[in-house]
């Protein structure tokens, strides 16, 4: 009974999303302020609709209900709770539904914080959002729905896949879709503004914080994904280089040109058709990746039940939303003003020149993901593409955009003197270069790959300080502390995700520089020993879980003779599916962490144990969390939260201002933003 | 797994790094005469007969696929296919085969597949070129741009009018 | 203006590649063997130890090389298919036991059937590696020369059978 209301559930909410999908767009298109006004409803109904949907098929899980085919298959009796609530979104079928539900809930929460924006604009962002929505909820009620029966009943379900069975796993797909459908609402405003030809500043600042908080919660949900690779698998990895990777860093780097590009069409007014062009590319890419991994085309570690009718629908359907939108692209955008003017040395220009890099990257990406099958389409042949071809594409291009990070926020709007900027960062310059040359003397040994890549971090955090005390030099009296609070949380942001990258660039350079492993044979009482630390096997016990049997392993970490910690390797063999896993024990440090993993028995009570020595891995995921808290502090900055309070009156758009603003130049200052205003 | 070591540019760089290790040694050689000489009595055996080899078939097999695997490494993955081709290469090794001449052996039975780095050749060329043509694409279509731009553009000086209210208007908010 | 239509361009050719890219199998692999000289073998009867096949006994007749195993389950569907054709009396078919224990395969072949003309014995899965075999069953087309002319990774079905093995030996054996 439940699974049929969930499916019923499904159905209205699938006639809601056709409702607000059209009536709205054309109510704006005509102006009918019924019409117009039914968006709000249509969206809140909608979701209701499918929260009752996902919830009956999260108590078809949590109580066990296998006579639905979905739960029989990635379900067990013996599954904790939490996973099997979890479980939820675990399959394909599942995850769609997940997709949806986010996708309802960004909607409604357009819906909700858009009471400043005007009627007509809202309904047609959520018109847009209704059309995606409906797309997605046909696919999941004609190729994948996840109430279909199993009659008759089996008996118990063939459990969660075991490498599912992890918070890490738990969490990582709500995150990447929350990204993957946030990006939809800037895909949503984009092609709202191209209907109605309002495309200005104003336009781009409704969609600024949408965008950056989708951005967000991609940046986690990547990393999560990640970490869960680098504990999960057994051998320390955390980057593969998968298409199913790529698929979700592919929008990742074109959402990132894309708040950058934003930034300059709020407050120049420029770039104004590209800015559109990348919304609709970084959702078109979200689409891609949902495309890639669930019609199976490319083989990766992400096993999913694939099925060719599934591909083809998505394969038209993402020819229905990304053809139509490039065609309005087409259309509408060759009338799209230019915006401010700038000199080729500006703040601008930079930002565009970042664009390129990170667009001409995302491009790289793509075809390294794509080529084989293309090659294989052309009948030429098989071939493969894997993390060398990668990083001798990825690493020349992302050096130069780190270069600029440092260049970028110092550089003033419209013109900038690139020989005051030398003057001003020669410093930060020559003391990054000399620390990255000495630092690596002290990790151990002198690689020039390590001092490089540290010069590029070191480059960034130095920039930030000097941007930062140049910054408060320029903004008026009173003592430290007031100066900093008098700078807005957006300018916090940007340093915070810069300071992120920094860090990220140093995990990876010294773990891949001086990371250490031995693989070795031990018995009880044998000792060995890497980079200082000493690790002795106590020998191994048997410890029952809840739907596996576990082998525990039972090891000292010793530092100069002193116990600093224990560890407890595992091997976890699960009942329902006989799947062994490698359950990693990790001593995590700011400075390093100490990795074991529990191989193969040998004869004698020995076993094969994996140990490493990781310096600053953390700091991998330490940079994301940075770039996701930079984008946490821009998307609160109050001039999104008091936006209703200061909508003032006045005939002059922001277009007018930004165009000729040489006389009243804010010296290094950047332009003030404007409260919302709008051609009347 | 994240490498440079598929960067052909730094060269240079590499050429120092010998230089360094030079260095590197001769502090070695130092301090084997200052370590004081505690080991501990059980230190555990390597798995491997030859640890110098297994890195290298290690190094080697990291950048080979195993084709029975949805896609995984040879070095990686625990299928029975990747166990015995894993042990062919061992044997290889010690017969004093070199790298190049255990890939050729590999790519004449199962293809270019098996290469996660793929050869450079007649098909692949679109794939080696492919982002450096991108790259100068995209910079000469932005100069291109930035200069039509600048001659498009024409400052129009705002009125005075509308040059005292947008001043009050900032201020304004500056105040806020 | 052309250049605000390049986006849509380039999506277009994309999705005629993802379109091609449904119908094809990103799991099969095509054999770099083709059109090469099969790798030669010496290796021992599986009925009887003490005999020795190699590959150049075969030179001058076009034959099948079919690699099994007794653990491989898909071969059990290809099997009866084999069995047929081997009565039909069209191509001799060798079987390669692959990675297999002697017992466990014979008893085996006493239970579905032995369509092989001889069976060998590839043990340690060498020779397998030598034909770059990948997934069992996988069948062989060798010509007169001793020439690999077809390779068919799974199970043989009636439709690869008649579309194309077949009519390849006839024309082989011309």
């Amino acid at each position: 009974m439940i699974p049929e209301l969930g499916n019923f559930a499904l159905i209205l909410a699938m006639l809601l999303a056709l409702i607000q999908g059209t009536l709205p767009i054309i109510g704006a298109a005509r102006g009918i302020p019924s019409w117009i006004a039914l968006a709000r409803p249509a969206v809140q109904g909608q979701f209701v609709f499918i929260a009752i949907s996902f919830g009956c098929l999260a108590y078809s899980f949590v109580s066990n209900d296998f006579s639905v085919h979905n739960v029989a298959s990635h379900s067990n009796s013996e599954l904790p709770l939490h996973f099997r609530f979890a479980a939820t979104w675990g399959s394909h079928e599942g995850s769609l539904l997940l997709w949806v539900l986010l996708l309802a809930g960004w909607s409604v929460a357009v819906s909700v914080f858009s009471r400043q924006l005007p009627d007509d604009m809202v309904a047609r962002v959520l018109g847009v959002l209704g059309l995606v929505s409906v797309g997605f909820l046909l696919f999941l009620l004609f190729t994948s729905n996840p109430f279909d029966r199993l009659l008759p009943a089996a008996l118990d379900g063939n459990d969660l896949n075991p490498l599912l069975q992890d918070p890490g796993m738990v969490l990582h797909p709500p995150m990447l879709y929350m990204g993957y459908v946030g990006f939809s609402v800037a895909f949503a405003f984009a092609i709202a503004a191209l209907l109605s030809g309002q495309l200005d500043a104003a336009w781009a600042r409704w969609s600024r914080p949408w965008t950056t908080a989708a951005w967000v919660f991609l940046t986690t949900g990547i990393m999560i994904g990640s970490w869960w690779a680098y504990y999960e698998l057994g051998w320390g990895g955390w980057w593969f280089w998968d298409a199913v990777e790529n698929a979700s860093f592919m929008p990742w780097l074109v959402g990132t040109a894309l708040i950058h590009s934003l930034a300059v069409t709020e407050k120049r007014g420029s770039f104004k058709s590209w800015t559109v062009l990348l919304a609709i590319v970084a959702f078109s890419l979200s689409l891609l990746g949902t495309f890639l991994v669930r019609s199976g085309v490319l083989t990766s570690v992400h096993a999913f039940a694939t099925d060719p009718a599934r591909g083809i629908f998505i394969l038209v359907y993402l020819v229905a939303i990304v053809g139509f939108s490039l065609i309005l692209f087409a259309w509408r955008a060759p009338k799209v003003g230019l915006g401010g003017n700038f000199q080729l040395i500006s703040r601008e220009s930079m930002l565009l020149v970042n664009n390129v890099l990170l667009l001409v990257a995302a491009g790289s990406v793509m075809l390294g993901t794509l080529y084989p099958l293309l090659v294989d389409a052309l009948g030429l042949g098989k071939i493969s593409v894997g993390p060398p071809y990668f990083e001798a594409v990825f690493v020349p291009l992302m050096a130069p955009a780190i270069f600029l990070i440092g260049l970028g926020p110092i550089a003033r709007w419209k013109q900038a003197s690139l020989p005051s900027m030398v003057i001003r960062l020669r410093w930060a310059f020559g003391v990054s270069l000399i620390s990255a040359l000495i630092m690596p003397f002290f990790m151990s040994e002198w690689k020039p790959l390590v001092s490089f890549g540290l010069l590029l971090a070191f480059w960034i955090i130095a920039s930030i300080f000097v941007n930062i005390k140049h910054r408060l030099q320029n903004s008026g009296e009173g003592g430290l502390l007031t100066k900093l609070s008098r700078q807005s949380r957006s300018y916090y942001g940007m340093h915070c995700a810069h300071l992120g990258i920094a860090v990220f660039v140093i995990g990876v350079t010294l773990v891949n520089g001086y990371e250490t492993e031995k693989d070795v044979r031990m018995e009880i009482g044998n000792t060995v020993s890497i980079s200082g630390y000493t690790f002795r096997f106590n020998g191994i016990s048997n410890i029952p879980g809840p739907n596996y049997k576990a082998v525990q392993g039972d090891i000292d970490v010793l530092k100069d003779d002193k116990l600093i910690q224990k560890l407890y390797p595992e091997k976890r063999t699960y009942n329902a599916s006989g799947m062994v896993m490698t359950e990693a024990a990790i001593d995590a440090g700011l400075f390093r962490d100490l990795y074991i993993a529990l191989g193969e028995p040998l004869d004698n009570n020995a076993w094969v144990v994996r140990v490493y020595h990781k310096p600053f891995v953390d700091w991998i995921w330490l940079g994301c969390i940075l770039m996701a808290l930079g984008g946490i502090l821009a998307v609160t900055d109050r001039r999104y939260r008091y936006g209703i309070r200061k909508k003032d009156k006045t005939e002059i758009t922001s277009e007018i201002l930004t165009k000729s603003n040489t006389d009243i130049k804010s010296r290094d200052i950047e332009p003030v933003i404007l409260p919302e205003v709008r051609k009347v | 797994m994240y490498k440079f070591k598929a960067i052909n540019v730094f060269v240079l760089q590499e050429r120092a790094s010998q230089f360094f290790k030079y260095i590197r040694q001769l502090v070695i050689v130092f301090s084997v005469f200052l370590l004081p000489l505690t080991s501990f009595a059980n230190e555990a055996l390597p798995v491997a007969e030859d640890p110098v080899l297994e890195k290298r078939l290690v190094e080697l097999s990291e950048n080979l696929r195993c084709l029975v695997c949805q896609n995984e490494s040879l070095a990686g993955s625990r299928a029975d296919f990747a166990i015995d081709l894993r042990r062919e290469i061992r044997e290889q090794m010690k017969a004093d085969k070199s790298d190049e001449e255990i890939i050729d052996f590999l790519v004449a039975r199962y293809g270019d597949f098996v290469l996660y780095n793929p050869p450079f050749k007649t098909t692949t060329i679109l794939l080696w070129f492919g982002p450096l043509i991108l790259f100068i694409g995209a910079t000469t279509a932005l100069i291109f741009y930035l200069r039509r731009r600048r001659t498009q553009i024409d400052d129009i000086p705002l009125s005075e009018s509308q040059r005292l209210e947008a001043e009050a208007l900032i201020r304004k908010i500056n105040k806020e | 203006m052309i250049r605000f239509l390049l986006p849509l361009a380039i999506f277009i050719v994309l999705v005629v590649f993802l379109g091609i890219g449904l119908t094809l199998n990103p799991r099969q692999v095509p054999s770099p063997l083709i059109d090469k000289p099969a790798p030669v073998f010496q290796l021992n009867h599986l009925h009887d130890p003490d005999k020795i096949m190699m590959s150049k006994d075969n030179l001058g007749k076009v034959w099948m090389l079919n690699v099994w195993a007794s653990w491989c389950v898909a071969c059990r569907d290809e099997h009866p298919l084999l069995v047929q054709l081997a009565k039909t009396g069209i191509v001799p078919i060798y079987g390669l036991n692959y990675k297999d224990e002697r017992d466990t395969a014979l008893q085996w072949l006493r239970q579905y059937g032995d369509p092989y003309t001889v069976s060998i014995v590839d043990s340690d899965g060498k020779v397998g590696i030598d034909y770059g075999v990948y997934g069992v069953p996988e069948t062989y087309i060798i010509d007169k020369q001793g020439i690999i002319r077809h390779k068919h990774i799974g199970p043989v079905t009636v439709k690869s059978l008649e579309d194309k093995i077949l009519p390849l030996i006839r024309e082989l054996q011309g």
